[in-house]
């Protein structure tokens, strides 16, 4: 190996990298915010990525579907709930309506527009409104009423919601993988290094949410609101802080960096119905690397991942994936002598 | 007549498992019927690890590939017997497991699953390419079982063995959690604190059941390999391994026999699915992996205890649960150990020091108790009475002092080496196994009067040891006036008998020194009374006490001799009558006049 193939792998590995981190950042954001091990995660990779697929041949992706049937149930379960709850009937209908009303806006918007071939930078728009309007959804469905449970317990709860998440992927998008035509096809040339303009965009896309989350999180005052629900649910509960809200809009953003993440590489490998799953589980290295607690601990050990990929690639390249998922084990033994045994009551 | 009805059933249906094979019944099922044995062998490990101790993996398919894959080695390359394959894969398992244990099971509980996800990954993968694997397309031609010139490869004559061991591992599986170990793996599902303060090392019995949980499912795998007579990576991987919980959680992952139904229902529902769902949807591919997932997450909703609780919830009008028998009146005590003479020192306590940051929480606090006292330490709340209770014994590890029992520091020990030495504490929240009856919680206590081990406990070779435990555990809840209700489920008690419960736990540790931890809080006054005479009655059998309590009067009319903290500090210490009558301690609680 020499200078040039080892810088070639390293911004490999560094885009990657910087998707992993993104990926690795939603999975913290969920954790902390509400315990749930997000293993899901990828799957929105694969949706946004196929969705914007769908989109680019003028089908009608069945995301479209699948995200107003989702709003519907919603819908139905909050309407019964606030109903046996002896809630008003205005106060009611009201609330599910309102709750309902985005998703279902982006939902019929999107099947309206889906069969009109609009521009590419339209068309993702659309795909990550489609994608990040599940989010909060699949809280609802899934999690919220569990919100109380073991981490244990809505970890399981996770697999199930993977399990069901990539058979709908098969159902949406079929067997077959798709890549999307690179948003800025300019290729730069630096020394050995072959810049293209797609591995710009993704490392300028990350760098950007993840300085947008960080202002997010020290900067609003929703952000702050999330931290402090991590922080302590009770206690944010008695400050006004709705967890159910502070649920579904951390799932918001785990579904919008998921579907950002899965448009950035798209043009630059093809993805699968199940992809995203093992991408996913690649920013979850990253996240445990930072003990499910710390952002830019999670972007460090991001960049560690997609170097650690990158390089071993090259190497040894049928068994990238061992090397890979192998990491987490020295990890955890490193996390499991710097932060020992806590009791969960 | 409904308690022997009860106990035909169990015949009844190893009757028809046997007769089936012998039946005209076609082959389809035979091997339905072979691979539910299979995954309930694994299902039995999960009930174990998830549903009893509170941990879990996913990636019990992967040890069921080290099973299959070495036996399948074992047997095709260098072809050798199966039976030593079988003694192989339980090593490699074995090592492996012990390896990813160690390495996680110190952590919170949700670092094993996710290392179990990442190991399932790697060894999946490393199956798929090894060239001596035979990569994708796996080893082919594993020979059939034979078991003493008896060829098992036809499907009825595997059937035999395969129930066979999944039975006998059930069974061993259900004599552990009614043992001594059992009850330290039960006590493991709600923190680890209580277990430690009864003596039991937490972490042994994490690793005991992951590696157990492991070894069943290589041993399924050994089976699968010389069932299907091939392996290749696709049954082992994650997706498997979460099939595997799945099936627990469905049938029950708290009870031994919720694996099978659990393994039974997964395995008839996902052949229907297969046939079904493509039709429906007009294309190839798993999409029963949908209904699983959404089946999943609506079972962990409405029914987390899965099927098998509410089958013997419904049988239980006609088979009733019968009460444990009573079959340890004449058991010989448990061996007890010497107490200090009346009056001799027990525990001293130096300038006791802790600090969380800059917060000084206990402020070199030094007090003494002597054999036969009931000492009695108050004050406000926030004083940090409770934190000096957790430093004496172990529960929180101390800034600086030091603190000695009979005469030896115990200070900087674990709380189980200093329950070991004679000290047993009692909880603020009461902690206890809700689902187990009193006595079995009680039995607990005796941890460390008895030594009965894991195998000798799946084996049944511990019945000795229990009747102690058990005369034990009825005469400590005699003492204490609760032999009645030893029978009772320890969650159904009110907080009065529960703390009572708690005491009796304590007692039947043998302890020098009993540690009470607010045991009137929460109490109604005819509670408090009951608890007040029996802390008397202790005293006058001579055992030393120290109570950590708010309720004045309870303290006064009980307590020798009183310790007052205020802020962190020892404020005063007295008789109780030096205590009532004394204006520091009056200010303490009511502030002073101006």
């Amino acid at each position: 190996m020499d200078f040039s193939i080892a810088s070639i792998l390293m911004l490999d590995g560094i885009t990657n990298g910087a998707i992993y981190a993104l990926l690795g950042l939603a999975t913290v954001l969920v954790f902390t915010v509400t315990r749930v091990i997000f293993i899901p995660q990828g799957e929105f990779v694969a949706f946004g990525a196929l969705t914007l697929a769908g989109l680019q041949t003028g089908k009608t992706p069945g995301t479209i579907a699948f995200l107003l049937v989702m709003t519907v149930l919603v819908a139905v379960l909050d309407v019964v709930a606030g109903l046996r709850a002896g809630q008003g009937a205005r106060r009611v209908w009201i609330g599910a309506l309102r709750a309902a009303a985005p998703p279902l806006l982006i939902g019929l918007a999107a099947l309206w527009l889906a069969p009109q071939k609009l521009p590419l930078v339209l068309q993702v728009l659309m795909t990550l409104a489609i994608v990040t309007a599940m989010g909060p959804l699949i809280y609802r469905l899934a999690y919220q009423s569990l919100a109380d449970a073991s981490v244990l317990v809505l970890l399981i709860v996770s697999v199930g919601v993977h399990f069901a998440l990539t058979g709908l992927g098969l159902v949406f998008f079929g067997a077959e993988g798709s890549r999307n035509p690179a948003f800025w096809d300019a290729n730069f040339s630096w020394g050995p290094l072959l810049l293209s303009g797609q591995t710009i965009i993704i490392l300028l896309a990350s760098l950007a949410l993840i300085i947008g989350l960080w202002l997010f999180f020290e900067r609003s005052l929703y952000g702050k609101a999330l931290r402090a629900t991590a922080v302590n649910r009770l206690g944010a509960r008695l400050m006004g802080i709705s967890s159910n809200s502070a649920g579904r809009l951390s799932f918001a953003l785990a579904a919008f960096i998921g579907a950002l993440s899965g448009v950035l590489i798209s043009p630059t490998t093809t993805i699968f119905y199940d992809s995203g799953f093992l991408i996913g589980l690649k920013g979850f290295v990253a996240a445990v690397f930072a003990g499910l607690a710390s952002y830019p601990g999670a972007a460090l050990g991001a960049v560690l991942v997609g170097l650690l990929e990158s390089f071993s690639s090259f190497w040894a390249s049928a068994f990238k994936e061992v090397i890979v998922f192998t990491f987490i084990l020295p990890v955890l033994l490193w996390r499991s002598l710097r932060d020992p045994h806590r009791e969960e009551e | 007549m409904n308690t022997s009805l009860r106990k035909l059933v169990l015949p009844a249906v190893l009757l028809l498992l046997f007769a089936l094979p012998l039946l005209p019944i076609p082959e389809f099922w035979i091997t339905q019927l072979n691979y539910i044995g299979m995954f309930a062998l694994v299902g039995l490990g999960l009930v174990l690890l998830t549903g009893v101790g509170g941990l879990t993996s996913f990636g019990q398919a992967a040890f069921v590939g080290i099973g299959a894959y070495s036996t399948a080695l074992i047997c095709t390359r260098y072809g050798l017997s199966p039976w030593l394959g079988l003694g192989v894969g339980l090593a490699v398992t074995l090592v492996v497991a012990l390896l990813l244990g160690l390495l996680t099971l110190r952590m919170s509980g949700h670092y094993l699953p996710l290392a179990t996800i990442a190991w399932a990954l790697s060894l999946n993968y490393t199956m798929a390419n090894m060239e001596f694997l035979g990569k994708y397309d796996g080893l082919l031609g594993v020979p059939p079982l034979s078991f003493f010139g008896w060829s098992l490869q036809d499907g009825r004559a595997i059937f035999y063995l395969i129930w066979g061991i999944a039975l006998l591992a059930a069974l061993g599986v259900r004599n552990l959690l009614d043992s001594r170990p059992g009850r330290a793996i039960r006590a493991l599902n709600g923190g680890v604190t209580m277990a430690e303060a009864m003596g039991v090392s937490t972490f042994r019995y994490k690793v005991i059941i992951f590696v157990l949980a492991a070894l069943l499912a290589s041993v399924s795998g050994w089976l699968f390999a010389h069932f299907q007579r091939t392996v290749n990576p696709s049954p082992f991987g994650l997706r498997m391994g979460i099939e595997y919980l799945f099936m627990v959680v469905v049938g029950g992952v708290g009870t031994v026999w919720g694996a099978f139904i659990g393994a039974g229902v997964f395995k008839v529902i996902e052949d229907e699915l297969k046939e079904l769902l493509p039709a429906l949807l007009g294309s190839d591919g798993n999409f029963e992996i949908i209904v699983l997932g959404v089946v999943l997450v609506l079972i962990i909703k409405y029914a987390p205890k899965g099927l098998w609780p509410y089958a013997v919830a419904a049988g239980a009008r006609w088979f009733p649960v019968p009460p444990r028998e009573r079959d340890w009146a004449d058991a010989p005590a448990l061996p007890s150990r010497d107490k200090p003479p009346r009056g001799a020192p027990l525990l001293t306590v130096d300038k006791l020091r802790k600090t969380f940051g800059g917060l000084v929480a206990v402020n070199d606090v030094s007090f003494e108790i002597r054999a036969g006292d009931i000492v009695g330490l108050i004050g406000p709340n926030g004083a940090g009475k409770s934190t000096t209770f957790n430093l004496i014994t172990g529960v929180l590890s101390l800034t600086s002092g030091a603190v000695s029992f009979r005469g030896q520091p115990v200070d900087g020990l674990a709380s189980r080496q200093i329950a070991r030495r004679g000290m047993s504490r009692t909880f603020q929240h009461v902690k206890m196994m809700a689902e187990m009856t009193v006595l079995e919680n009680v039995a607990l206590g005796g941890y460390l009067r008895s030594s009965s081990g894991t195998a000798k406990a799946m084996f049944r070779l511990d019945r000795a040891e229990e009747m102690q435990l058990f005369a034990e555990a009825e005469k400590q809840l005699q003492r204490i006036g609760m032999a009645g209700q030893m029978n009772e489920l320890a969650g159904n008690l009110a907080l009065g008998p529960q703390r009572l419960m708690e005491i009796a736990r304590a007692l039947c540790t043998d302890p020098a020194l009993l540690l009470l931890d607010e045991p009137a809080a929460g109490l109604r006054h005819k509670e408090k009374q009951a608890l007040a005479d029996v802390l008397r009655q202790l005293k006058a059998e001579g055992l030393s006490i120290l109570l950590v309590e708010h309720d004045m009067e309870f303290v006064m009319g009980l307590t020798d001799r009183i310790v007052v903290m205020e802020f962190g500090s020892k404020l005063i210490e007295g008789t109780p009558d030096e205590i009532q009558a004394s204006p520091i301690v009056r200010a303490a609680y009511l502030g002073t006049e101006h």
